[in-house]
């Protein structure tokens, strides 16, 4: 391996309004090496890329980025990617209704004269396709394929801009596990052939597995940067930097208090919402009880997600059909609202699009599915408001300037957490959380397993819908396992291992 | 490293901050206020003669009026063609019933505004329930109204209506006592005198008592100067204000009206349950909806409460003109949308204000009543009232960048 150093970013700092998100930060980058950088959220990983990529560009920070060794003051995103400095955001920024081709070449349409010439933009894309390894025709629409292939179509259009240093944001965030690996053996493969990577993870054990170097930021500073080839890096010592303090253990311990059932859904059937004949969930049973947190494991596309929205108020899907129970009676969920009112609450896995007004800030959020809890005949009592917003802040810790910061300047995690607070001020008695912890850092991950531990210690009841097993094995005491819309398994904590689960999921597939 | 109520304990921003933070807010009045005062030079003093000023409040009383519902519907994220069509509408029903039917007034007036209140459930049902976009079918509404009113009319003016309806627009409030002429005040219209002393005094009592008992809850409040300047500007202005139109008829019983709307639609806006979801509505209707509101009931809502008002308003446009004409109320939604946007209204859902949307019909008032003192002609009204909503929005994208 060459020792070139590609990128050096000395003492950059750089302060919002009120904060400052850099101090002082420096950061170095070898040639052809997997460069990670980790941290909580909010620790300035994303804000250090953005500096680099152009996105704050050059003035609005202090501090000198070298690329090859010259000093570049990079303008905008167009100056970067001249260099071939590409990022790839965390959220995907393809127009989902045109093709994979017209994607790849946004922007860098293969023309003359403003004329495009398809056939030669379909024989690229056919090559930068094989390249990534992904088999699909270049005129399918990114709508019809799946995150995973997004990602990939994300990558090939970097490549389509001679990438020499590829920074990913998450990549593998909304991503299962097979498609996660094929990922990171995609960028090992390109890493053979001379790219230089930059990746942003909270998945320690893919950063172990790939990365040459990992740097630690915390609180806007750099803490170390491990050398992973001088010593063997173990996830405990890299979540040690991020967080400061050794890490003990990554699920809060709980003793678990199971009681009666108190939720239970019977033979419940959902067809898909466009699709009329398409079953998205198939017959299922499933029951919690008081004091219990029940998993329902799954790959990515196995309905839990349908399943839970057509439970919570049916919102997905259509001709539903099934039984729930709250404390043995049959309850209404056929709006939001009744299911509310029955003791339901939903956290959504997609906070930004379903969980959350950005535009409004976090008290009116925390309130937002209880109003009757501030208000008396229609009119607010801001006072009561403002305290339950503020005790709600300090019980979940939310990072805020204050309970009037709009939400959509707050972190992943801390959006996280007023999510969180808006069901728990409705003060359901069983919470469906759907993937709580996506994208967020290993600290706040341990405060919501803390929450849902209290949570069920004061007798509610929870299911836990995650892809992360091991999240599962740690935090839940029974498991469902989920496959094509359909209960496949079911097995108590004790007895369940990533393997079981597994062997369950295949299992299923291979009697259809 | 979090301290609870980290935020209470942050000493109160200075002024200067303060001002900045709150630019869009203040920024809007100064600029009502600039060209307020430009239009009295340029005059030569015409603009705040009593006269004028209660022609003022006459002339744009429907506009603030729809404005009001206009800013609600705008902010749940939709948007509302159809208002002109239905001003001329009711018009052409109330003509209808009170001449050719001798129907009296007030019966007139309560059929017109629950027709008004029908018409916007009629559109409110396909955007709410069938989510087809307002802005097509308050097209539609538009050309049908405006059609049903032509067919109604025979395309001819009905008029002159009684006298009771025509008050409604043209009548002033009661002078209780006849006050005898006073050495340099002159002689004043009691009943208006007397609200002039006491709305500002209750004004400033209240926004006391609030800033009292944020004190004592421990929340921020604004600066102690800042908080008497304003409140001395606000009196100030409303007791000179009240002052002229005391010294003309008094206040004409559309301003009552008027006021007593706006306070109640600011109250609905900033302090009920049904406001604060409008706001989220506009925010992200999805999110809205996961936590358990109605938000296509409350599309519905907004949509009747603006056929009420542009309900009203086709009542005050007809009795103010005598007349139901085919052509009332022409371009009036225009003016309403306009006066939302300047006021700062997003195009996209979720922000606005009450008091915004007001301020912004007044500019537009304004911007009318002095280009037609200086006898500009309508072609260059348009175009500077073009100019300005754009101005408008281009200061508001302009400071949400900086910020």
């Amino acid at each position: 391996m060459s020792t070139n150093v590609i990128l050096e970013m000395r003492n950059i700092t750089k302060t919002f309004p009120g904060v400052k998100a850099l101090s002082d930060v420096s950061f170095s980058v070898e040639e052809g090496e997997i460069h990670a950088l980790c941290g909580e959220n909010g620790a300035g990983k994303s804000t250090l890329m953005k500096v680099l990529s152009g996105v704050y560009p050059y003035g609005t920070y202090d501090g000198e980025i070298y690329y090859n060794g010259q000093l570049k003051k990079f303008g905008s995103i167009k100056d970067t990617e001249e260099e071939g400095i590409i990022i790839i955001h965390q959220e995907l920024a393809l127009i989902p209704m045109l093709s994979i081709a017209e994607n790849i070449f946004l922007g860098n349409e293969v023309a003359k004269g403003g004329v495009i010439n398809w056939a030669e933009a379909t024989r690229r894309t056919t090559e930068l396709l094989a390249k990534v390894g992904l088999k699909e025709n270049p005129s399918t629409l990114i709508t019809n394929i799946g995150v995973g292939k997004q990602q990939l179509v994300e990558i090939a259009k970097a490549l389509s801009k001679k990438v020499k240093l590829l920074i990913l944001d998450e990549p593998t965030a909304s991503l299962n596990e097979s498609d996660s690996n094929a990922l990171l053996d995609l960028l090992l493969e390109f890493k053979k052939q001379g790219l230089t990577s930059i990746i942003i993870s909270h998945k320690l054990n893919e950063i172990s597995r790939v990365a040459d170097k990992i740097t630690v930021l915390r609180d806007g500073a750099t803490v170390e940067t491990l050398d992973c080839h001088a010593e063997k890096i173990s996830e405990a010592r890299i979540i040690q930097g991020m967080v400061g303090r050794e890490l003990s253990d990554r699920f809060p311990k709980r003793v678990s208090k199971v009681g009666e059932t108190i939720f239970e859904v019977r033979n419940w059937t959902a067809y898909h919402p466009i699709h009329s004949d398409r079953k998205i969930s198939n017959g299922i049973n499933l029951n919690v009880k008081r004091g219990e947190v029940v998993g329902i494991a799954g790959l990515m596309g196995a309905g839990r997600t349908e399943f839970a929205m057509s439970v919570f108020g049916r919102s997905y899907g259509q001709k539903i059909s099934g039984e729930v129970l709250i404390n043995g009676k049959p309850a209404d969920v056929s709006t939001v609202e009744r299911a509310i009112k029955s003791g339901l609450a939903y956290v959504t896995e997609d906070r930004k699009q379903l969980g959350l007004v950005l535009i409004n800030n976090v008290m009116h959020n925390n309130t937002l599915a209880n109003h009757k809890g501030i208000s008396r005949n229609f009119v607010i009592d801001e006072y009561t408001e403002r305290k339950a917003a503020n005790e709600y802040r300090d019980r979940l810790r939310i990072r805020t300037p204050s309970i009037y910061q709009d939400v959509v300047n707050l972190s992943g995690g801390n959006q996280q957490k007023v999510v969180l607070a808006k069901w728990l001020f409705a003060n359901p008695d069983v919470l469906i959380l759907d993937e709580p912890t996506r994208g967020i850092d290993v600290g706040a991950k341990y405060e919501i397993y803390s929450i849902v531990n209290d949570l069920v210690a004061a007798g509610k009841a929870v299911i836990f819908i995650s892809s992360e097993m091991p999240e599962l094995l740690g935090t839940c005491d029974r498991i469902y396992v989920m496959n094509e819309g359909a209960i496949v398994a079911e097995m108590p904590v004790a007895e369940a291992s990533q393997e079981n689960i597994m062997g369950a999921i295949m299992r299923s597939g291979e009697k259809v | 490293m979090n301290t609870p109520n980290e935020a209470t304990q942050t000493a109160a921003p200075s002024l200067a901050v303060f001002l900045r933070q709150n630019m869009r807010e203040y920024g809007i009045l100064i600029a009502l206020v600039v060209i307020m005062i430009f239009f009295q030079i340029i005059t030569g003093g015409v603009l705040f003669r009593p006269v004028n000023l209660t022609n003022l409040v006459l002339q744009n009383s429907f506009v603030v009026i729809m404005a009001l519902g206009m800013l609600l519907v705008i902010v749940a994220g939709h948007i509302d063609l159809s208002v002109g069509s239905i001003v001329a509408i009711i018009g052409a029903v109330a003509a209808v019933m009170m001449v050719n039917y001798k129907i009296d007034p007030w019966t007139t007036s309560l059929v017109c505004l629950i027709l008004g209140g029908v018409i916007g459930a009629a559109q409110g049902y396909w955007i709410a329930y069938h989510h087809i976009p307002a802005f097509i079918v308050t097209l539609a509404g538009m050309l049908v109204f405006r059609g049903m009113t032509l067919w109604l009319l025979g395309g001819m003016n009905i008029g002159p209506f009684p006298a009771e309806f025509q008050k409604l627009s043209t009548g002033f409030l009661p002078d209780l006592v006849s006050l005898p002429e006073l050495p340099l005040l002159g002689s004043l219209h009691s009943t208006s005198i007397l609200l002039t002393l006491a709305i500002p005094a209750l004004l400033v009592y209240l926004s006391w008592r609030s800033r009292k008992l944020n004190e004592s809850h421990g929340i921020e409040v604004e600066p102690f100067a800042f908080f008497v300047t304003q409140n001395a500007v606000l009196v100030a202005v409303m007791v000179f204000l009240g002052y002229q139109l005391s010294t003309y008829k008094g206040f004409p019983n559309i301003l009552v009206i008027m006021g007593v709307l706006i306070a109640f639609y600011t109250f609905v806006t900033t302090r009920t349950t049904i406001g604060r979801r409008i706001y989220a509505l506009g925010g992200n209707e999805k999110a809205t909806r996961l936590s358990g509101i109605n938000t296509d009931r409350l599309s519905f809502y907004t949509f009747i409460n603006m056929g009420v008002l542009a309900g009203f308003a086709g009542l005050i446009v007809a009795a103010r003109l005598n007349s139901s004409t085919p052509k009332a109320g022409n371009g009036f939604e225009l003016d309403v949308i306009a006066a939302c946007f300047i006021g700062g209204a997003s195009t996209t859902g979720g922000v606005g204000k009450i008091t915004g949307a007001v301020v912004g019909a007044f500019i537009m008032g304004v911007l009318n009543n002095g280009m037609s003192i200086m006898g500009l002609g309508i072609d260059f009204q348009q175009m500077v009232k073009g100019l300005v909503l754009l101005a408008a929005v281009v200061f508001d994208l302009y400071n949400k960048q900086k910020s």
